[in-house]
């Protein structure tokens, strides 16, 4: 049986990925398919996708929907009133995102 | 089988002229028009059509005055060459999209003219619909804000 941690950290099929975008409509060629790879490209982006996505709540409604990880949305969701943007942005974003994978990775082995 | 240019005579292309300024006209009208009888002018539209010259008649609507919001906006996709036939038949399945063409320039590319209500559903649509197609590498999409012409290829009489 799945545990809540082994759901969210499960890779989802390819058309419920997260799909990178600069701008309406301009696709990176960047996407993840798991929490794992979403913080591996938070890392590697172009930073204008971050800013796009955050501001518009891309990134929570995929963690909320997609990995069902309500915790993360929230902490996502949280970085709004921050105003961050470029690398400070994605510092945060990455910080925030890395810290919840280790946190469900520790919870699978406990 | 290649296809093969059909020959047109100076009656065929003024009647498709005709037909491209108002294709409800009568086969009477634009006979009286050319200086022919009626059955010739149905003759050749059958034959024109029968040869696919005349692929269909078709109805340019003002979307505005039917309350009907769109944008239009071209989109730019980058695939793997291989797989370029496969996704431009995909995108051509869409109701959002309208035309669907390649090209070859640095790096081979599709480009199709999609229509959507607003900016978001555009995006909602390149995003879940069109991102997701295999071997998609990357997607350029420029929105349309003004159109000054917009007519078919005209014969020339």
């Amino acid at each position: 049986m799945m545990t809540p941690a082994s759901r969210i950290l499960r890779t989802v099929p390819r058309e419920n990925a997260f799909y990178f975008f600069t701008s309406i409509g301009n696709y990176t060629g960047e996407s993840a398919t798991s929490l794992e790879e979403f913080v591996k490209k938070v890392k590697e982006v172009n930073v204008k996708s971050l800013e796009f996505h955050l501001y518009r709540g891309d990134f929570e409604k995929w963690a909320s929907q997609t990995l069902e990880d309500k915790d993360l949305a929230e902490k996502i969701r949280n970085l709004h009133s921050l105003n961050l943007a470029g690398d400070s942005l994605r510092d945060q974003l990455y910080f925030t995102a890395s810290k919840r994978y280790e946190k469900l990775r520790s919870e699978l082995h406990e | 089988m290649k296809n093969q240019a059909m020959i047109l005579d100076d009656l065929d292309l003024k009647i498709l002229q005709a037909l491209q300024e108002n294709a409800k006209q009568t086969y009477t009208e634009i006979g009286s028009q050319l200086g022919v009888a009626h059955s010739t002018v149905y003759d050749r539209i059958k034959r024109m059509e029968e040869q696919g010259i005349i692929k269909k008649y078709t109805t340019l609507l003002d979307l505005e005055k039917v309350g009907m919001k769109q944008i239009t906006a071209i989109m730019t996709v980058f695939t793997d060459p291989k797989e370029s036939d496969n996704v431009a038949m995909r995108l051509s399945q869409f109701k959002e999209v309208l035309e669907v063409s390649t090209s070859l320039s640095e790096e081979l590319l599709i480009i199709a003219k999609v229509v959507a209500e607003d900016q978001d559903k555009l995006h909602s649509f390149i995003a879940q619909s069109v991102a997701p197609l295999p071997r998609v590498l990357r997607i350029r999409t420029s929105i349309i804000t003004k159109k000054y012409k917009e007519q078919g290829f005209s014969v020339e009489k």
